[in-house]
Parts: C-alpha cells; structure tokens; sequence
C-alpha cells in the first residue's frame, strides 16, 4: 500500500493523533510516576498528574528573558506534532525523522535564544543527545525498508510478518536509545524529571508558565510518536505481541530510570554509537545473508 | 479549583537555618508523608516554581538571594516560611548578622512556625497557601494582572 | 546556439578588459553590468534551451582546435615554470608529464576524431550555468565590496585588483567551457585553466602562507590532470574509436568501452572536488580572500569536479569502480562532517561541510542509479546557494567583527540581526527539513538501499552517522548566533550595499529554489535522467512527499508571525543566575565582592572529532580504496585495450 496524503485512512489517524495524544501520553507518563512511586516505596501523584501539571502552568505568568523564546518553543511544538501526525497518517519515515530532527533543533534553539548558561549547557547536552540517536533512528528506518520494502509507515505496518524477526538487533538497539529519547536516567543528560540539580532545569530553566506548557505538551505527542515506532516493528502480524512487549519495555525503562544514575556525555556518546554499530549495522548487514 | 493547587511545584532555600527545619522539609518527600501525592515537586528553579519555601532567617549574606529567587517566579506565587527562624528570626533573633524573619524582605503568605516544624505542620502549611495560591489565581484573573 | 559561445568568451572579455581599467568607480560598475550580463544570459540559456534536450555546437574548425591545444601548452608551461621558479619540483615534474602525455596522445592518435559536436548543452549542463552564471557573478559583485575593505584592513597586502577580477572572470569563463564541452580535449582544457585559476587566487596575498597553500592545491590538482590526461591518452590511442573523444558518445557507449576512461575522469574529479585524501587543498584555500573561498566551494572549482563524476555516473552503475568512488564519497562524508565539530574557525567548518557535502555527491554519483544521480544533482543545486550564502556572510562579519571565529558571533542576532537571519537561513538550508540539502539526503538514503549490496548497508551507516554529526555542528552555530546574553543596539551600517544586494540575492535564491524544487525536478533533472538512462524515469519522490515539504517549508515561513503575538504582555525577567548574580546580569557574584562574568562557548569536543586524527584516518582509509580501484583499472586494462 502506499501513502496518500488525504485519504480516509491517514487523514483518520492524524486527526486521531492530534487529539488523544496528550492524553494517552499523559496517562502513559502518570502511570510511570505512579511506578516509580511504587519501587520507591511511595504512594505516589494521581495518574492524571501530568496533565495537571501542564494545565497548571498554563495559568501561570509567562515570563521570558526574551520574547523570541517563545518563537523557538511553538515551533518545537508544532514540528512534534508534525512528526506524529505524518507518522500515524502512513508518511515516509525518513520524512517524520526529519521532521523529528528538525523540532529537537528548535527546542536546542530555543534554549540557546535565552542566553542562560544553564540552558546552554542543557543545550549542548541535547545536541549530543541528538547526534547519538539519530545514526541508530535512520539504520531502524532503512531496516524496516529492507524488511517491508516500504519507506512509508503505512506499508511497514502491513508487512506480512512482524519485522522484529528479522530485526531483532536493531529493535534492540531502538529500545537502548528509547532512554535517551525519554530522558530517562542515566541518559537525563540535558534536563531531568528528578531532582538534579548541578544544571538546574538545564535546557528548560528559562522556560516558565506557558513556554514550559509547551515543551511539555511536546514531550507528551513525543511519547506517544516513540512507542508507535516501536510498534511499526511488529505491525498488524502481531499487534498484541506488540503491546506487551512495548509495555515490558516501558516497565524496564521505569526501572532502569530508578536504579542508575545520570551518565557523562562521554560515555552517553560513544555507548549510543557502538550499540547503534554492533546491533544496528551488523543487523542490516545480516540482512542480506537471510 | 484552578489546577494550581492540584500541581504545586516548590522551591526550597536554606536562609540561615540551622538545617533542623531543611531536614524536616526534606522529610516531607520521604515515602512516610510522600508529598508528591498532591503533585508537589522540589523543583530546583524558581521559575518553574509556585511555592517559595523558606527555612531560617534572614541575614545580610542571603537578602540578595531570597529577593532574586522570588524575583525569578512566574505569578501567582505564594511565599511559604518554615520555622521559628523564617518567622521571627527565632533563636537566632539577636545575632549581629540577623536582621529578622524572612517577612521583612518579601510578603509571606503562610508562617509555619516550631522549632523544628513537623513535616505535618510543613504539609499543612502548604495546603494551606494552597488556598491562597488560588485566590490570588482569581483575583489577578478578575483583575487581569497578568498574562 | 552562439549563446554557448557567448557565454564562454563573453567572460573572458570582461576579464580581460579587467585587467586593463584602474581601480575606481569606473571598473567596479564595469564589474556589476559585467555580472549583470552574464547572469541574464545564463537565464536566457534556460529559456532558450527549455524543453528542448540535448543540443550539439559544431565548431568545425581545426584552427580553433589546434588554438586550443596551444593554449593548453602556454598554461602547461606557465605552471610548469612558475613551479619551478619557486622550486616546487614535483608540481613541476607531474605538469610535465600530463603533458608529455596529452601531446603523446594527439600525436600517437590511433584514430581519427574530427571536429564535429565540440560544444553541448543539455538540462545538466543548464543547471551548471545557472549556478556558474548566477552565483559566480553574485559573488563577483559581492567581491567588489568586499575587495575594497580587504585591502583597508590588510595593508600590507599588495593590492592586485585587477588581477583579481581577471582571474574571477577568466574562471566563470573557464567553468562555462567545463559544462558545455562535448570534446574531451577541450574539456581538459577548460579544467587545466580552472585549476590555474584556483592556484592564483589562493595565492592572492602573496605571502609565504598563501603561495604554499596554493602550490599545495596545484599539485594535487596536477596529480588529477595526470588521470586526465591518462583518459585522454587512453582514448585516442587504445580505444579504437575516434568518437569517444565526445562525451556523448563515450557515455553512451556503456561501461563495456566507458569504464577506463570514465574512473580516469572520474579520479581527476576527486581531485578536484576535493574529496580525501586530497582535501587539504580545500581547507588550504581558505587563506585566500572570502569570496574566493565562496566561489572555489560554491559554483566554481569543486563543482567542476562533480560535474564530471556525475557526468558518469551512468557509466558507474553497479560496477566496483562506482562501488570504490561511492565509498571514498562515503568515508569523505563521514569523516569530514567529523572534523567539522572540532573546529571554531568558521570557514574552516564551512571547508570541511563542503568537503562532505561533495562526498555525499560523490557517493550517489558512484552508485549510478536514476536515483543517485537525481539526489546528486539536487545536492550540487542546493549545496551552490547555501553554501556561496554562507561563505559571503561569514565574510561580512568577519569584516565587523574582526574574526572568523564561531565562538566571536555569540549573539549576532542582536548586533547584526539582517545578516545573522540569513545566515540562519544558508544553515538551515544545509541540514534542516525542509529545506534543500536535507531532501537530497533523503533522497541519497532512498538511493542507497538500491545499490549494489552489501557495500549499500554500509553507505547507509555512513549517512546515518555522518547526519547525526551534521546536526551537531550546525545546530551549535545557530545556536551561538541566536544566544543573547544581553541585548545591544544592532549596528547600523552591516555591510557594504554590494555585499548586502549579494546577501540578499543568495537568501532569497534558498529559499526560492526549496520552493521550487518540485519544478526544478520536474522540467530540469528528471528530463535529463530520462536521456541518459533512455527510459522513463521511476517515480523518485513522490507528489506526496513533496507536497508536505512544501507545507513544512509554508509552515516554517509562516511561524515567525507568531513573533508577533509573543511579543505583548510578557514579563520580561534576566537569566536565573543561580541565587547570586552579579549586578551586571549574565554573571555570577562571588564571594569578597568579585564578580564573575559567564562565558558560554560551544563543546568542540576534540578527543572524539580532533582534525589531525581523523585526517589522518580518511586519508589512509581512501588511499587504500583508491589503490584497489587502481587495481581493478589495471586488471580491466588488458580487456580494453583494442
Ligand atoms: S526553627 Fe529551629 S530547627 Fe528550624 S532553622 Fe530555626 S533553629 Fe533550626
């Protein structure tokens, strides 16, 4: 099947993306702070915490240090949801990384635009971040091209089998980097959900009231974008296979969020690319002896 | 209700305590109380912050600094001081250094005083700015203060 | 088609009558209309050509042939005596022996080849001219701007205008010839005069530095002009077949009879565009007057080189000589883009971009695909306008701020925001969606997965390492423009008009050209790979997919507007400086009452991307693959030979 742009189908699927994704994304990441609640021995926040929390901080003050901030964070908000809304509409998937890309680097911008040494730093930490997935992100899609012969994500989720068979290497290598994607320790390198504090919010202490609404909101269309990948490498074959196994990997995430502790980027860098070489490359390499 | 008292997110700092109130603070957020229960967070950063949480009192080291932080939050804010010490300058009162309770820099809406609170008064002393928080939220809504 | 001719020569009367006119008004108008002309031709050439494919000039002339061959002695002999005036005795033997070979050739031909079709232009041509015509004159009237405050600035600089401007012109004439030639001989000829040109202008301040880098980038060239004339001698004496000396019918030929001459081309190609281990040369240049660097990486010299190679490319399909040049494209790629996040030098990042950028080119051109070849022209297109975009504006900063360095433009965006806004635009135009650069890279991966297992897989991890590193070195530059720490007054006066008019010219040609992309693909690329491959082209990237690049690119056009409505009732607040700042702001106050200002600067992270290391990595890894590629023409040889 290919991509067309206005059809039902896809039109369906951004449309339902635009809508329930904060709110799926929201109960995903509420449940996560109820887990780690839980493993902490705590009660924790109600599920619908995070969705608190943004409506919160939209009847906050905006107070900027400068105004064009504000510029560099709805684009960064925009262009998520552009990412989402071309993955769940069927698009090319190279197209949704770029896209994807493109956002991560308004946000950097954004906080770049404040001039705070905290955010620069947070800044910097990001940039690596993005250049340590991103080699693995492209060799998953170029995987799924091998596999299902389709670029668009409406091809790979028919495929006829699920493509994590075939590409167990590579779906593993997604879940290494899906930590660093979540901002999860010990890859919370540039801001943090816990209490680090040496950068203080890092890439988001300048960012207050609405602006912070809205990387949030962000964070939460990225959420639901992330595991939707994931479940492109098992696709219509094995949908429910597909949901546990995300589910499992998200529990893992939780829990490895809890027992690590925050790495240099150092080690953040050269750990993301020779996973991204061994699992990854190999992987598509082994592809052509099936 | 405005979702401001459903997600209080607070800013602690240490004036010149003698860390007995801090330790108390800190308590708070131990899975025994679990403050995170009412969404409150400990963030690190005024900005993000709604709740400036103040242990100890005031000298002529930290004026600079209790201004600066509750210069840097976004409104509605409210101003909580934790202590004898942040209320009145406690035992500390007379000390050359001393100029008082953390009230004659900045307005403080809620004074939990005991040396030290319990973290229970702690917690009661923030559900109680709570209120407050949302009134202000109101008021400056009615008012149109900001935004 | 006089226009072809008029393109090539009309140059050269400018250059001429450059070398001619004083200093003054007089000449730096002479220098605008020049331009003017040139530009509006190379227009013209569209219009006139539009639709119609490929179309022959017959010279017909033996004079002029035999002119031409003269003319390539005297340059042979100027290089060969200006090397040895300066005791560069290699560069010297390897002039003398490209023409030992090249008379050789012509005097020892086995065939007869007729003069007949010696100029040609179709839609690949036409798209070289635009970028020849319309940036290379750009850049000359940025250059008479430019060349004005140089010489203020650098006093001790003898101030050689004229000779400067003959040299531009002479170039756009000489790469006008390198695009139109049909005629092997004269396209060598053409190319011997670009790398003479190249040798000058980065020799132009005349001191220690500035002739070492230049006979540093002459000898590699020259190296390359041996390959070259080695297809020459190839042709005429081995071949059998007096046609192949026209382009048209040795890639038409196909890899049976094309391959040799095809990778001999192709070697010189590397050389010229710079791809390692030969790219010192590039990151030598940059010693030269910017709108020199701007002119050698965006519509002259290095693209000269891929024009060749892409040319070829057809020859190169699935073949391990295409395999071997794509890989060397690869490993430039990666490694280049490597260098460039250690260095703060902001020509030197825009050397080593340009230096993957052409890899990348390189790489699609060696896989030989419809694709490839697609994704490598677009590449060329975009690359030009961005490219020659950010070189200028990079110069007029330097010009105000007195350095080149990426850490000294810390918040342009306040002090010269006309000139930091477009910068921002030549860098998004290089690695963002949805702009240019990042389409054709989209295309390469699409490209890629095609081409001839399993060597594709590992092109595929060079693109997708190298993208990841590209992201990081520009997305830090932007970074450091937008950073404000404290908002100055702009400057009134950002550049000269000339510079300014050329800074415009170019922003607006990115953003016009990603607008039109689609068309340029349409009516220009796609025909041209339907003639070469003689087939209906495949659907490469679909009307979909276009279609939403262009509503991203609306989309980012249209999100400045919000600016608007951010800036009403926002509390304006300074950066939280931990508790204590300083009273000055963006600082940190200490303890005894010292205040220390904040410095921000960006990670260069030298450990990982140090440029001796990974120089030295690139040039022993590609001189390795140009060994076995050099194998495979010697074990091909004794089959081709007729
Ligand atoms: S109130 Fe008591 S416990 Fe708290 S800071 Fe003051 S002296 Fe210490």
């Amino acid at each position: 099947m290919t991509f067309e742009f206005f059809t039902n189908s896809s039109f369906i699927g951004a449309v339902l993306f635009i809508l329930f994704a904060p709110l799926i994304g929201g109960i995903v990441m509420g449940i996560d702070r109820k887990i780690t609640a839980r493993m902490q021995g705590r009660v924790g926040p109600p599920v619908l915490q995070p969705i608190y929390d943004i409506l919160k901080l939209f009847e906050k003050e905006n107070m900027v240090v400068y105004e064009s901030q504000n510029f560099w964070i709805l684009s960064y908000l925009i262009f998520i949801v552009v990412t989402g809304v071309l993955f769940f509409a069927g698009s090319d998937i190279l197209l949704v990384i770029f896209a994807l890309t493109l956002a991560h680097v308004f946000l950097i911008l954004g906080a770049y635009s404040t001039g705070s040494p905290y955010a620069h730093v947070g800044a910097e930490r990001e940039l690596i971040q993005l250049m340590a997935v991103e080699p693995m992100i492209i060799i998953a899609a170029v995987g799924l091209y091998q596999v299902t012969n389709s670029f668009d994500t409406a091809g790979i989720i028919q495929s006829t089998f699920a493509p994590v068979i075939v590409l167990p290497g590579i779906f593993l290598g997604m879940v290494y980097i899906l930590t660093m994607k979540l901002r999860k320790s010990p890859f919370d390198l540039s801001t943090s959900h816990h209490a680090h504090q040496e950068l203080v919010k890092g890439l988001t202490t300048e960012f207050s009231g609405s602006t912070l609404g809205m990387t949030e909101i962000a964070h939460l269309y990225e959420l639901v974008f992330l595991l939707g990948f994931l479940f492109l490498f098992f696709g219509t074959a094995a949908p429910l296979i597909g949901i546990a196994v995300i589910l499992i990997v998200y529990f893992l995430e939780v829990f490895v969020d809890n027992a690590t502790s925050r790495v240099k980027w150092q080690f953040a860098l050269k750990s993301c690319w020779i996973v991204t070489a061994v699992l990854g490359v190999l992987n598509l390499l082994a592809l052509y002896l099936i | 209700m405005s979702y401001l008292t459903k997600s209080p997110w607070i800013i602690h700092y240490d004036a010149s305590s003698c860390n007995g109130c801090d330790i108390e603070v800190l308590a708070c957020l131990t899975p025994l109380y679990d403050v995170e229960r009412f969404g409150i967070i400990n963030t690190g950063n005024p900005k993000h912050a709604d709740i400036f949480v103040v242990t100890g009192s005031v000298n002529e080291q930290n004026k600079e600094v209790i201004k600066n932080i509750y210069n840097q939050m976004p409104k509605p804010n409210v101003v909580v001081g934790v202590g004898i010490c942040a209320c009145s300058g406690g035992v500390f009162r007379e000390c050359y250094n001393v100029s008082g309770g953390v009230g004659e820099l900045i307005p403080v809406d809620v004074y939990v005083p005991g040396c030290a609170a319990r973290p229970e008064q702690i917690i009661d002393g923030i559900v109680k700015a709570l209120g407050i928080l949302d009134k202000k939220y109101k008021d400056s809504k009615k008012g149109g203060d900001f935004k | 088609m006089d226009l072809l001719i008029f393109l090539i020569l009309f140059p050269l009367i400018a250059a001429i009558l450059m070398l001619l006119l004083p200093n003054g008004e007089i000449r730096d108008a002479i220098v605008k209309i020049a331009a003017l002309i040139i530009a509006v031709s190379s227009v013209y050439l569209f219009i006139e050509t539009f639709g119609k494919g490929i179309s022959y000039v017959t010279i017909g002339s033996e004079t002029v042939g035999m002119a031409i061959l003269l003319c390539e002695l005297v340059v042979a002999i100027f290089i060969i005596a200006i090397s040895l005036k300066f005791r560069k005795y290699i560069v010297a033997a390897l002039a003398i022996v490209q023409t030992a070979i090249l008379v050789y050739a012509e005097e020892f031909a086995s065939v007869e080849t007729g003069f007949l079709n010696e100029l040609f232009v179709d839609e690949f041509s036409v798209i070289m001219a635009l970028i020849i015509g319309i940036i290379g004159s750009l850049i000359c009237v940025y250059s008479v701007g430019y060349m004005k405050g140089y010489h203020e600035k650098h006093a001790d600089v003898k101030d050689n205008r004229k000779l400067f401007f003959f040299v531009m012109f002479l170039f756009l004439s000489a790469m006008f010839g390198v695009v139109f030639s049909n005629h092997i001989v004269w396209l060598f000829f053409f190319w011997e005069i670009t790398t003479l040109c190249s040798f000058l202008l980065i020799g132009y301040a005349m001191d220690e530095i500035a002739w070492k880098n230049a006979f540093w980038a002459l000898l590699l060239n020259t190296i390359g002009g041996v390959g070259f004339s080695g297809a020459i001698l190839f042709i005429l004496v081995y071949s059998g077949n007096g046609d192949f000396i026209y382009l048209n019918n040795l890639i038409a030929a196909g890899p049976v009879f094309a391959m040799i001459p095809a990778a001999l081309i192709a070697f010189a190609g590397l050389t010229k565009s710079a791809q390692m281990p030969f790219s010192s040369w590039l990151v030598g240049a940059m010693v030269a007057p910017t709108p020199v660097s701007a002119l050698l990486h965006s519509s002259t010299m290095v693209k000269a080189g891929v024009y060749v190679i892409v040319r070829f490319a057809p020859i190169f399909e699935l073949s391990y000589i295409g395999v071997l040049i794509s890989l060397v494209g690869g490993v430039t790629f990666l490694l280049a883009s490597a260098i460039a996040i250690g260095q703060s030098n902001a020509k030197k990042v825009l050397a080593y971009s340009t230096i993957a950028n052409l890899g990348l080119v390189v790489a699609c051109a060696g896989i030989g695909t419809q694709e490839a070849v697609w994704a490598a022209i677009l590449l060329i297109i975009f690359h030009a306008v961005a490219k020659s975009l950010l070189f200028l504006a990079v110069g007029s900063v330097e010009h105000q701020k007195k350095s080149r360095d990426i850490e000294d433009m810390s918040g342009l965006i306040s002090t010269m925001p006309k000139v930091a806004v477009m910068m921002l635009i030549g860098i998004a135009g290089m690695f963002l969606a949805p702009f240019g650069m990042l389409i054709s890279k989209w295309a390469t991966i699409h490209a890629f997965v095609n081409a001839l297992p399993p060597f594709g897989m590992l092109l595929i991890a060079m693109i997708a390492y190298g993208s990841g590193i590209t992201v990081f070195f520009w997305a830090k530059w932007m970074g450091k423009l937008i950073e404000v720490k404290k908002k100055s007054s702009p400057l009134k006066k950002e550049a000269t008009s000339p510079e300014m008019f050329t800074l415009y010219c170019l922003t607006g040609l990115t953003v016009i050209t990603c607008l039109l992309f689609p068309l340029i693909s349409g009516f220009m690329i796609e025909p041209y790979i339907v003639e070469v491959y003689n087939g209906t082209v495949s659907q490469l990237l679909s009307l979909n997919n276009m279609l939403i690049m262009l509503m991203m690119l609306v989309l980012i056009l249209l999100l400045p507007l919000s600016l608007g409505h951010f800036s009403k009732g926002r509390t304006v607040v300074g950066q939280y400086m931990g508790a204590r700042p300083g009273v000055s702001g963006v600082s940190f106050a200490g303890s005894m009452g010292v205040t220390k200002e904040v410095e921000l600067s960006n990670y260069y992270m030298e450990e990982f991307f140090g440029e001796e290391k990974l120089s030295k990595t690139g040039v022993i890894l590609t001189i390795i693959l140009l060994i076995v590629f050099a194998a495979v023409i010697i074990l091909n040889l004794p089959g081709m030979v007729m």
